[in-house]
């Protein structure tokens, strides 16, 4: 599987990202720049990963205008052909506004800028991602983000759950989901989620940044090695 | 020529963050304000032959772009230059 890592004016992980998937998971990774409209060769058998940041200094709404950069005219074309799609942050928050994930992602409820490790689980087996995750145990995963607070009306709620595109809820060191693990005021402490086709993937948590021993913490790397299956040896 | 004057807000079921720290602010200089909420105003001028055209270009403006109806409504009024 090869990547592209969709570089935004005002993206700022699209390098950690970049590194992590070249040097760390060894994979050939392109960098897509917003203006193109060439993947570089990408097919549907590998993923473009929207990194986080601050796509177009979030102005009118967080990934408003990424929506219409050129690259996405493409990345949605990707996605509908089944091409798999993985946004983190910034990135979750321009799938929201493109349309290629049900929801949007809201001011935190205590008006803060959160940036702090936080325990989130897998809630489900079946995605790409989280394949190789043990569903209810925590891993500890960074989150930086103001707008994080997931929010889609009840109609859309149900049907996340119908489909189980609910990947990962905000929890406590035990993986335990309540109200005081849930940092943001998230509907139901979703921190990611996937689409009805489940080959688009949208998480607040920034998993490149918990995938190296060096960094003191790995607990992003499962999901990394989920997409690539490999298989982990814990 | 005309000019819109469009509100963006929060969609009224949604707790709006900015506004409640703002009823705080208010409240602390002693206005008993309740019920604030914060939203964005945009002006934009739009060239359109009639002003049911300018109405039916700035909806698609708002339905496109300057709203995302998961969060919020618009309500908008047009006049002409």
């Amino acid at each position: 599987m090869k990547f592209g890592v969709v570089i935004f004016p005002g993206s700022n992980c699209d390098q950690d990202m970049v590194h992590v998937l070249r040097n760390v998971m060894g994979c050939e990774t392109k960098e897509l720049w917003h203006k193109d409209h060439d993947l570089q060769g990408l097919t549907t058998d590998d993923c473009i990963v929207l990194p986080g940041g601050f796509s177009y200094g979030d102005y009118l709404r967080c990934g408003a205008i990424a929506r219409f950069s050129p690259i996405m005219k493409e990345v949605v074309e990707f996605a509908n052909k089944g091409g798999k799609v993985w946004g983190i942050c910034n990135g979750f928050q321009v799938l929201c506004e493109s349309g290629l994930l049900p929801g949007a992602l809201l001011r935190n409820n205590n008006r803060l800028f959160i940036c702090q490790n936080q325990y989130i689980t897998a809630t489900t087996h079946k995605s790409a991602i989280t394949e190789q995750c043990e569903i209810g145990k925590p891993l500890n995963i960074p989150i930086a983000h103001a707008e994080g607070r997931y929010y889609c009306n009840e109609e859309t709620l149900a049907s996340l759950k119908a489909n189980d595109q609910i990947l990962f809820k905000y929890c406590d060191n035990h993986g335990t989901i309540h109200a005081d693990s849930n940092p943001n005021g998230s509907l139901e402490n979703i921190a990611g989620i996937c689409n009805a086709n489940r080959n688009v993937f949208g998480m607040m948590p920034h998993p490149e940044r918990a995938a190296e021993s060096i960094l003191g913490n790995t607990d992003g790397k499962v999901l990394f090695e989920s997409l690539l299956g490999i298989l982990t040896t814990v | 020529m005309f000019i819109a004057e469009i509100n963006v807000m929060p969609l009224k079921e949604l707790l709006d963050p900015q506004g409640k720290a703002v009823e705080h602010g208010l409240a602390n200089l002693g206005f008993n304000a309740s019920k604030v909420r914060i939203g964005k105003r945009i002006t934009l001028e739009i060239e359109a032959s009639e002003e049911t055209d300018a109405i039916a270009k700035v909806e698609e403006a708002c339905k496109k772009l300057l709203h995302n109806p998961v969060m919020e409504y618009y309500e908008f009024t047009v006049s002409k230059v």
